[in-house]
């Protein structure tokens, strides 16, 4: 991975080559001209190595803009409203958004509520005996809520590619820009998706439905967690009756304009790989979940008084088992879904960098100055 | 301009093009205040009108640079006009004479004017890092001060560093992005 900062705008400088004039040339002359070259030479190394100039310059480079913090932003849209014609019209939309249809969006989930937990909970008692026949039945029902959930934003999902179907040792990984990604797919699938346990009313949901449809839940902040949900995903790969197993491998949220690095735990379980590439359109509403700043709530209050929500999901498969798979995968959607590609770890979000970033640096600038010492 | 509000006015951006003017030299474009507020608001995540280190710690590629804690110590804490006037010398136009103040600023971290021979085996140390030992780093500084006209125990003000960086070009320039 490399630490450069892509940005087509930046002018980062690197290092400059330490001048030819080395300290070796001055042994050659008379006393007087030794004497001058000696100090000009003299003030050169020690220039030389007090000049740190394009390290602070890559510094405040990162300070000024830097790749990683882009994939985050909530990049706005640009306003177009503004005359005297456009601006009443605008109003007259924001009325409409959140009198009219919020509202009639609220009713609508609230329905889809009331029919969902009146089914659910019924099959999931008493059905207990009768696993195969529940679990299908709990597909269907999780399948309904979504669908339920995509009609309260007026959602419009173009589906492109093979439809995923129940088959074993397949796992579908897919971009990641907001929780309701899932849901978007969830709606043309039942998938178990591995998910970060959340607190709330999103975490009570997570313990009793998703469930049901065989979610495996993760921890990032635990060490030893990693090995646990690798042999879950495992197991749950091998199942012939497992609903698709769907992972996120960015392992966080990008704002759909970028990908960040695929974590390599899903290409790694011995089995096809089927990537979706998912693409929100901006125009109708930001689907970017940022999770620093808002909840999930205000997000989807955020999402349900937006005129839509309107996406591409394009499915497709990979048969071979390729070398350097992630990054493949990571190419193809990035291609597929018009998304720029970044070299950082979605993590570095939560943790810093990794020293060995730092002592490549440190390592060339040592190398330059032992060399300088042996030369004398 | 209080605490940082969402919004830069005209007398803003003025006032604060006049602090980072440097002899008399518009360093800093109005374009490019207002892009620095953006980033500035967009690092400042609680809006408390400064940035506080591990704000600045959480770009990878900064905490990542060798010198991250020397770049600290000047920018941690502050307000977005002094935040401007101190990458004001990465702007193309600030002078050779700006940049090296800078140079002899990060040097001089007990902030008394003068540079001794700890200071710069502090720098070094950061930039060299576990791959140098201390005397190999002692024996080079020894033999480059020597070479200098400079002792062990000399210190080095700001006109020695005029002296030294001479009028060698530095290249130390940042380009703000402009939307």
């Amino acid at each position: 991975m490399s630490w450069t900062c892509i940005a087509p705008t930046l002018k980062i400088t690197t290092r400059p080559d330490p001048p030819s004039t080395s300290l070796t040339a001055s042994s050659a002359c008379n006393s007087s001209s030794l004497h001058f070259r000696r100090s000009r030479f003299g003030l050169g190394a020690f220039r030389d190595l007090l000049d740190i100039s394009p390290t602070l310059t890559e510094a405040a480079g990162a300070i000024v803009d830097d790749s990683f913090t882009r994939c985050f932003k909530s990049i706005p849209p640009e306003f177009w409203n503004w005359n005297i014609y456009l601006f009443p019209l605008w109003c007259f939309g924001v009325l409409v958004r959140h009198l009219i249809l919020f509202p009639a969006r609220v009713l609508i989930l609230t329905i889809g509520w009331i029919i969902f937990l009146s089914s659910f909970i019924p099959v999931h008692l008493l059905l207990k005996g009768h696993d195969t026949l529940r679990r299908k039945l709990e597909r269907l029902l999780v399948e309904l809520i979504c669908c339920f959930f995509v009609a309260s934003w007026s959602g419009v999902v173009n589906y492109h590619g093979p439809r995923p179907s129940i088959r074993p040792k397949q796992v579908y990984v897919a971009n990641h820009t907001s929780m309701i990604d899932f849901i978007v797919l969830q709606q043309m699938t039942a998938f178990a998706v591995i998910m970060q346990k959340h607190p709330g009313w999103v975490g009570f949901l997570q313990s009793t439905i998703l469930e049901s449809v065989g979610c495996i839940w993760f921890n990032r902040t635990e060490a030893k967690d990693r090995e646990i949900v690798a042999r879950k995903l495992r197991d749950h790969v091998q199942g012939a009756d497992n609903n698709p197993l769907l992972i996120f491998p960015e392992g966080t949220c990008v704002n759909n304009h970028y990908t960040v690095m695929f974590k390599k735990g899903a290409f790694e379980l011995g089995c096809m790989v089927c990537p979706i590439a998912i693409k929100y359109n901006k125009i109708f509403a930001d689907a970017f979940w940022n999770s620093r700043k808002q909840s999930f709530t205000m997000h989807l209050l955020q999402l349900t008084t937006s005129w839509a929500v309107v996406c591409d999901v394009i499915c497709f498969c990979i048969d071979n088992l390729i070398y350097g798979l992630s990054t493949w995968v990571r190419d193809m959607i990035s291609i597929r879904a018009g998304l720029k590609k970044v070299p950082w770890d979605g993590y570095l979000k939560y943790s810093c960098p990794s020293p060995k970033h730092r002592e490549r640096k440190q390592r060339s600038f040592a190398e330059w100055v032992l060399r300088r010492l042996e030369e004398k | 301009m209080g605490n940082a509000s969402s919004m830069l006015t005209q007398y803003d951006i003025e006032e604060v093009q006049e602090y980072c003017d440097h002899l008399f030299f518009i360093l800093v474009s109005q374009q490019e205040i207002v892009s620095l507020y953006e980033r500035f608001c967009q690092l400042d995540r609680n809006a408390k009108g400064f940035i506080s280190a591990d704000e600045f710690l959480s770009v990878p590629e900064f905490a990542m640079n060798p010198l991250s804690q020397w770049l600290l110590k000047m920018v941690d804490g502050l307000n977005f006009k002094d935040f401007v006037a101190f990458l004001s010398a990465f702007s193309a136009k600030a002078s050779a004479q700006h940049k090296i103040e800078l140079i002899f600023k990060v040097y001089d971290s007990d902030c008394n004017g003068k540079v001794s021979f700890n200071d710069i085996m502090k720098v070094l140390r950061d930039l060299s890092g576990p791959f140098m030992s201390d005397d190999q780093r002692e024996q080079v500084l020894i033999q480059v001060l020597k070479e200098a006209g400079y002792t062990k125990e000399s210190y080095l003000t700001v006109d020695d560093f005029f002296k030294v960086f001479g009028n060698s070009n530095i290249k130390m320039e940042v380009e703000v992005p402009v939307d």
